[in-house]
């Protein structure tokens, strides 16, 4: 895809808006690659964590929006241990999901945007992580009925997968974090 | 006669494959041989004063070392028997390490192949005669060729020390390409305000003897002996009575035909000019084939307005010889002539980016004059075309640089450096405005180097995109410039307003004139050749002639300047004594057999053989013959190997000496 660059400086660009959120800039990646190289879960991605940043860099705004990798990123930190810029990489690809979720952007894992969204549900409701239920919500929204369900015997067997919520003591404390 | 021969064991080194006693011992038997022993390490004090001991004690008048390279010792012995009395030239060394041991398993020939290495030396040695080393006197003054910031330097440097300097500029004002930079990396700091107090130095030294306007012509002699003949063209301006006052370039009538040699073609300059107003020398010329005076006869303003009648219409070039020990060459570089295929030039023209046809196009030293407060607009930052501010700039690297096939293999090393400063100077100058820059690979090798380049990527902004540029066009208003990020994939085109190239650094077009001149070699792109890549990165093959700047290779400012002090100090070396000692081992002719057919002339690589005129005693010339300069001849030994006469002799190693050491075998 071709694209002219245009000069239209007052617009807020996504490198723009990725500082503003994390407050560190994109400029600071020069591309050495020694984040894609320790990531766990690159042989999922699309693109590599470093182009994803370096489609930030140049203004090619949509590419990194709609780009697999971000929703991929386990957000395991080990980009952010080892770069050798102390660029952030993993709270650079959160602001990226949160951009993408705020503007509505088509999303390329949608199934992951549904995982996020059970298990905060979850927590919402229960002060921590109800198995059952996250499966539920998380299968009714993305219709993969059947997926991994051959595991779960052997979870319910071994006491991990319990069919009723186990509620934290104090939930007041839960309703403050969603409230900010 | 009395020959010692000592064979060294060189710890295990030989002593491992070779039977040291059992070779002292043959040896001992050879004819001659007065005095033979063997020792672990004869280099050591101890063993060469086994050497000094045998010399007095056992009267010897010969002495052969059979231990390692000459390259490696031969000093050390040659130092031992001189200290004990001995000739140092009666000793020879025969090699059993590098030869022998080294090459070798089996003990037993190894063995004897070290007796007859030994044998030969011995040999050699018996044909022998006492040499003492040439002494030349050396002129304690120096000449240097250039006067950019490497001349400068070097010559500030010898001056400061206390001798006389020539400094031969052929622009006529010293100060080079520095005097054009804006700002410097990576500090920023104004190019004019720290070169122009060395130019003023310079000129005002008592040592120092400026030549501006002046090339050399002609380079005789040697090392510490050099006559050069210096062309002073024509200023057509009497240097004495000029004081400098500017009234005839501000009322010479030829206002747009010329354009600034040191605005780099981005501004205009009368007939009569200074080239910038700082010049050293502040002395102008007169430019003959714009001048109207020289087309048809009248005009003559600047004689009207010169208050000291220093106008000279009808001077000519004259020439000075000067007499110098040392010689610092300091030419300097140019930039690539991208538009078209330079004249008289083997170069290949780039031909692509639009350079030459579309008129915001530039190259990097026009961009540094744009840059520049003192340079056609002042320092604002404006499109030669039309005069407006550029909201978009592109700089593309290596146009040229590391580009088999339209340009130089090499890298030009100052470009990564200077763009990335170029991008900083607009981004600090237009605020609102976009820099990209297309690169290849970033070097920012040096002194806090990479930490500039990236300041232009983090603090300002400047975006780097890898990658060349494919071509660019016109468009509205606008050069299009197409490239790829080869980082991301992604292709990339640019609507620009502006686009600098930095171009490669090519040497000047005049470099093997030059070192034809003064017997200096070059690589294929017309840098000199320096001796050795490591350990004589100043010298050259010709011994007192030095290297200072980017006439070697590109190079930056501090670099240049280091390599100026350094050929500078090496000039002071040679400073140092009142005379040269150099190798008496060097060709000699037999004047009564010589048929003066120069073929030695022809194969000399050090310009060594003259030519010799025998005349009788009424003084008519009989025959001319060759003539071996001692300064000059290294004793490579060519002119011996052709002479079809068999009158060249190198000496300490004639044909007596070689065909005794054949024999022995």
């Amino acid at each position: 895809m071709d694209r002219t660059h245009t000069s239209i400086v007052h617009v807020e660009t996504l490198s723009d808006k990725i500082e503003r959120l994390t407050n560190q800039s994109p400029m600071l990646c020069y591309q050495c690659g020694k984040c894609s190289a320790g990531c766990p879960v690159r042989n999922y991605m699309d693109d590599s964590p470093n182009k994803v940043v370096r489609y930030v860099q140049l203004g090619f705004d949509d590419q990194a929006l709609q780009s697999k990798t971000p929703w991929l990123c386990a957000g395991c930190l080990t980009c952010s241990a080892r770069c050798p810029q102390n660029f952030d990489v993993a709270k650079f690809m959160d602001a990226v999901r949160q951009i993408s979720l705020e503007e509505n952007v088509e999303i390329a894992e949608k199934d992951t945007v549904a995982f996020h969204k059970a298990f905060l549900n979850q927590i919402k409701k229960y002060g921590r992580a109800f198995e059952f239920g996250l499966v539920r919500e998380y299968k009714l929204k993305t219709l993969n009925l059947l997926q991994d369900v051959d595991v779960a015997p052997e979870m319910l067997l071994k006491g991990k997968l319990s069919l009723l919520p186990h509620q934290i003591k104090d939930k007041k404390q839960i309703k403050k974090v969603f409230e900010k | 006669m009395r020959i010692g021969v000592f064979i060294c064991h060189c710890g295990e080194n030989i002593g491992r494959t070779v039977d040291c006693a059992a070779v002292a011992e043959s040896c001992g038997r050879f004819p001659g041989v007065a005095y033979s022993i063997d020792n672990k390490y004869m280099c050591s004090d101890p063993g060469q004063n086994v050497v000094k001991n045998a010399i007095r004690e056992k009267n010897l008048d010969a002495v052969v070392v059979g231990s390692c390279s000459p390259h490696m010792h031969e000093k050390t012995f040659r130092k031992a028997c001189a200290d004990a009395g001995l000739n140092p030239y009666l000793f020879e060394m025969a090699n059993l390490r590098e030869h022998c041991s080294w090459v070798h398993e089996d003990r037993i020939e190894a063995t004897k192949k070290a007796i007859e290495l030994t044998r030969i030396a011995v040999e050699k040695v018996k044909r022998n005669d006492p040499l003492s080393p040439i002494r030349v006197p050396v002129t304690k003054r120096s000449l240097v060729i250039g006067g950019g910031i490497s001349g400068i330097q070097a010559a500030l440097d010898i001056a400061n020390a206390g001798f006389e300097v020539v400094l031969v500029e052929k622009e006529p004002s010293i100060g080079g390409h520095m005097s054009q930079l804006s700002e410097t990396f990576p500090t920023l700091d104004c190019s004019q305000c720290i070169l122009t107090p060395r130019m003023v130095e310079v000129y005002q030294h008592p040592k120092i003897k400026l030549l501006t306007y002046s090339e050399v012509e002609n380079v005789e002699g040697f090392i510490g002996n050099f006559k050069v003949t210096v062309r002073k063209k024509a200023r057509s301006i009497d240097e004495t009575k000029c004081n400098g006052c500017g009234n005839c370039q501000q009322k010479c009538p030829i206002k747009k035909k010329a354009y600034s040699e040191f605005e780099e073609n981005l501004a205009f300059r009368p007939a009569i000019y200074v080239p910038f107003p700082q010049a050293v020398p502040n002395i102008p010329v007169i430019d003959r084939s714009v001048c109207t005076y020289y087309q048809t006869g009248k005009c003559q303003m600047c004689v009207k307005v010169c208050g000291r009648e220093a106008i000279m219409f009808n001077q000519e070039d004259s020439f000075v010889t000067e007499d110098v020990g040392s010689i610092i060459v300091a030419t300097g570089y140019k930039l690539y002539t991208i538009d078209k295929k330079p004249d008289e030039s083997a170069i290949k023209g780039y031909g692509e980016y639009g350079y030459g046809k579309y008129k915001d196009v530039v190259d990097g030293l026009q961009f540094e004059r744009i840059a520049s407060a003192s340079g056609p607009t002042s320092g604002e930052i404006l499109r030669p075309s039309d005069k407006t501010v550029p909201k978009k700039i592109v700089f593309i690297q290596c146009v040229g640089s590391r580009d088999e096939a339209k340009g130089f293999s090499y890298c030009s090393k100052i470009c990564c450096m200077y763009t990335a400063k170029h991008a900083m100077l607009y981004k600090h100058k237009v605020h609102e405005g976009e820099a990209y820059v297309f690169y290849m690979d970033i070097r920012a090798g040096g002194k806090g180097y990479d930490e500039f380049v990236r300041r232009a990527i983090e603090e300002d902004h400047v975006k780097y995109i890898r990658g060349r540029v494919s071509r660019i066009y016109e468009e509205n208003g606008k050069y299009i410039v197409k490239g790829e990020d080869t980082l991301s994939n992604m292709p990339v085109t640019i609507d620009a307003d502006m686009v600098v190239l930095a171009t490669a650094m090519i040497a000047q077009p005049n470099a093997p004139k030059l070192a034809q001149t003064i017997g200096m070699s070059y690589d294929k792109y017309g840098f000199y050749n320096e001796a050795h890549p490591k350990l004589r990165p100043v010298e050259v093959s010709t011994a007192g002639v030095f290297l200072a700047g980017a006439c070697q290779a590109p190079k930056d400012i501090p670099e240049s300047v280091a390599m100026a002090s350094a050929a500078a100090s090496k000039s002071l070396v040679l400073f140092g004594s009142d005379f040269l000692e150099r190798e008496p081992t060097i060709a000699k002719v037999n004047e009564s057999v010589c048929a003066g057919c120069f073929y030695c002339q022809k194969v000399c690589a050090y310009n060594a053989i003259e030519k010799k005129e025998i005349k009788d005693r009424n003084g008519n010339v009989v025959k001319v013959i060759a003539y071996v300069n001692s300064g000059l001849c290294q004793g490579c030994g060519t002119c011996n190997a052709v002479c079809p006469s068999k009158s060249v002799e190198l000496i300490g190693f004639n044909d007596e000496q070689i065909y005794a050491e054949i024999n022995a075998l």
